[in-house]
């Protein structure tokens, strides 16, 4: 409830005080070291603890045991450093299902989220750089499918699948991953910027055929959007929940989050283990692929960025 | 369009595969007419084995199964984690709904077995001779699983109150454990007084433990005869008794902001912020596996009771097995609820930890006996066991509890945060449940 009256105002004041140094002595301070503003770090310092305190509870906390977690402070270390027994316990407990998650995970993230960056690419492309009747339509529909959440479609989905008998199998999650209507948005604006008209006439002037021309001229180009839409396709399948809880009972085909959900539910029952040690390092697990994921193809992401601006 | 005809036959042929194995498994037509099945039937389709699906989340089913599948090799028990309450009410409603992956068995508590009998998707039990166990269960869940003369499910654990308390918190306070409800009140006064960080119990609005309480003091704010219904939360008399002294605890806010269930609780139960705990009978194995470094602080004792020297109680929770009539193995399914909760079964569960609900295991010597080293050496189940047959019979919930219980808190639950009073809370939540109960299609207060 704080947080929005406390950002605003230093915002509000930050405004105030732009049009002072803009006039403010320019020549010191060359574009490469702009001149530091302590209000502006204090506020991105802030940004970033709020951003980090969650992680930092996460890793300190998953050095406990169970019963350490309930009796200590949450934000400092207590007791005996158990992380590496609470990763063995989480890898092992009932039978290593963790690990049948985690693969599971994979394979959702893997054939789901690759698959609709795949479909995305296609798309976003053949709208961006071909012409035909009925463009426009298309153009209504995925505007209008970005704009429904994939929640309100989980229930009508859940009964058309069961009728197809899809249901609790890894299928009735991966195929309505595929569609990434945003996705498909993203590449459609980005291979319209990324990938000049001319060249690919010159292309075609040279004698290559559609497909060659696609997938030699213009993909190279288009690598930075589709590591974005990777990211995104691929943190929304991995964190993806109500569609598998609609649609998978059971537990061996459960995705990591629906498995946590499980063990931490364990706690809400007559005769049931509470398990937060373990919940809370296989939350830990859970988020170290995704952190790996942005950290390894940031450097793409970046270079798509910034593309755009230089040619300006 | 010709990917979507060829998914659609793949669906197809997956559902014919289905079909198939299950026919294979044999014994299922039969079982789908609705005459009698005698023991040498089951014994028969026991032998024949097969295979079932059982959603539950309670923990020591899976040693029944293992048991059950070391002694009928020839059948295959899927035991499915399939959410804990609600979650798997929802699905199992959306299964029954779309007509396919419905399990054989499902785990249903006392509460919301209305829902589900009401709506048609659980066997009657009578035809396989179920009707003759009314005399094996404790009262409270043999009323909670019998409609008229049709039985919708086998009773699997009980919660027949007790107050669980914190004897350190309490000695070091010099506090008595209270009897009634008004010692009670007086008891919160006094702990919070002497250790403002202290409180009696926490409560933050519980529909469950509310309509325990409501139920304990002679309420019967729930009524219903096939479709008509009557729902009065403003005038019973178990709801003004009850109202009466919570109202005070909660106007002197002598109760622990903390929901049950959270690790908050787990913690508060631990450490000394939580003196009480007034729930069912299978809370001790909770106790032990959640509570585990208070082990040797904690008593059970009577519920305290409306009125001085009164003996009544009161149910919380507990759940039971239900067969659903959408299974296509109603025998196999029947037969491993009877093994589970009637039979073999009950003593491992018992074992694990579970509460009966089985009349010879809580008059059992050896049950009554077991001594529990988490309470200090007290023989709890003697306690419990009383509790049990003390359990007011007229009791009844709606058939649409699980709906009411989930909205409980958008009305009663502001009279723990704001000034509403709790009266009027529950008042509330009456005028909503009358009209959805009317919106169903029920004749509520007509």
């Amino acid at each position: 409830m704080t947080a929005p009256s406390f950002t605003a105002e230093p915002t509000r004041r930050t405004t105030h005080r732009a049009p002072a140094s803009r006039r403010a002595p320019r020549r010191r301070h060359s574009p490469d070291r702009p001149r530091r503003s302590v209000l502006l770090t204090v506020l991105m310092g802030l940004t970033a603890l709020y951003a980090l305190l969650p992680l930092v509870w996460l890793v300190i906390n998953a050095s406990k045991t169970q019963k350490n977690l309930l009796d200590s402070f949450g934000l400092w270390f207590s007791g005996d450093f158990a992380l590496w027994d609470n990763i063995s316990q989480t890898l092992t407990y009932d039978d290593g299902i963790f690990v049948r998650w985690f693969l599971n995970t994979l394979l959702y993230v893997v054939v789901g989220a690759g698959g609709a960056t795949f479909l995305a690419v296609l798309g976003g492309y053949g709208l961006a750089k071909f012409d035909f009747a009925g463009k426009r339509a298309v153009f209504a529909t995925v505007i209008g499918a970005v704009a429904v959440p994939a929640t309100a479609l989980a229930v009508p989905t859940f009964l058309m699948f069961s009728k197809m008998g899809l249901t609790n199998t890894p299928w009735s999650v991966i195929i309505p991953s595929l569609i990434s209507p945003f996705g498909l948005y993203l590449m459609w604006v980005f291979a319209a910027e990324a990938v000049p008209t001319e060249l690919l006439e010159a292309a075609r002037v040279d004698g290559s055929g559609e497909l060659r021309t696609f997938f030699r001229v213009a993909l190279p180009l288009l690598a930075p959007g589709i590591v974005t839409v990777l990211l995104f396709t691929m943190v929304q399948t991995w964190n993806n929940y109500f569609l598998p809880l609609i649609m998978i009972k059971d537990p061996d085909w459960y995705p990591l989050t629906l498995g946590l959900n499980a063990w931490n539910e364990q706690a809400s029952t007559a005769g049931g283990q509470p398990v937060f040690n373990l919940v809370i390092t296989g939350s830990l697990l859970t988020i170290v692929p995704l952190v790996l994921a942005f950290l390894l193809l940031q450097r793409y992401w970046q270079s798509g960025l910034a593309a755009g601006s230089v040619k300006g | 369009m010709r990917t979507m005809t060829r998914r659609a036959m793949r669906g197809v042929g997956l559902l014919c595969a289905a079909a198939l194995s299950l026919t294979a498994c044999g014994s299922s037509e039969e079982a789908a007419s609705d005459k009698a099945v005698s023991g040498s039937d089951l014994r028969a389709a026991l032998k024949e084995g097969g295979s079932i699906t059982v959603w539950a989340w309670e923990p020591t089913l899976k040693q029944v199964v293992s048991d059950f599948q070391k002694e009928y090799p020839k059948v295959k028990v899927k035991l499915v984690n399939a959410g804990t309450g609600n979650d798997q009410y929802t699905a199992l409603q959306n299964a029954v709904q779309a007509g396919s992956g419905v399990p054989d068995v499902a785990q249903v508590e006392y509460y919301a077995l209305g829902q589900f009998a009401l709506g048609k998707s659980l066997e009657d039990l009578s035809r396989y001779g179920a009707d003759k166990f009314k005399d094996d269960y404790s009262p409270g869940p043999w009323n909670a699983v019998t409609v008229d003369e049709a039985v919708y499910a086998l009773p699997m654990d009980s919660g027949p109150m007790a107050l669980f308390y914190n004897k350190k918190v309490l000695d070091k306070h010099q506090i008595a454990v209270p009897t009634t409800w008004d010692e009670y009140l007086e008891a919160a006064r006094a702990l919070h007084a002497a250790d403002p960080k202290a409180y009696i119990a926490n409560d933050t609005g519980d529909a469950g433990f509310t309509t325990s309480m409501i139920w304990q003091a002679g309420g019967t704010p729930f009524k219903n005869r096939d479709t008509n219904i009557t729902v009065d939360l403003t005038n019973d008399k178990g709801v003004t008794t009850y109202t009466k002294v919570w109202q005070k605890l909660i106007d002197e806010k002598l109760l622990a902001p903390i929901s049950s269930w959270s690790d908050e609780w787990y913690k508060g139960l631990a450490d000394g912020t939580i003196a009480t705990l007034a729930t069912g009978a299978w809370m001790p194995a909770n106790f032990v596996s959640g509570v585990e470094s208070a082990s040797g602080d904690w008593r059970a004792a009577a519920l305290p009771q409306w009125k001085k020297g009164d003996e009544v109680s009161s149910e919380n929770g507990g759940s039971s097995l239900a067969v659903m009539k959408a299974s296509k193995n109603k025998d196999l399914a029947y037969a491993f609820n009877e093994y589970a909760n009637h039979s073999e079964g009950v003593q491992a569960r018992i074992e694990a930890g579970a509460f009966p609900a089985t009349t010879a295991d809580l008059a059992s010597p050896t049950f009554l006996d077991t001594t529990f080293p988490y309470f200090g050496g007290q023989k709890a189940n003697e306690i419990f066991a009383r509790s049990a047959a003390q359990v007011p019979e007229d009791w009844s919930y709606l058939p649409y509890q699980v709906y009411a219980n989930s909205i409980f808190n958008d009305s009663v639950g502001k009279a723990y945060v704001s000034d509403t009073k709790l009266a009027d809370g529950l008042k509330e939540w009456q005028k909503a449940a009358v009209d959805y109960g009317t919106e169903q299609g029920f004749d509520v207060n007509k």
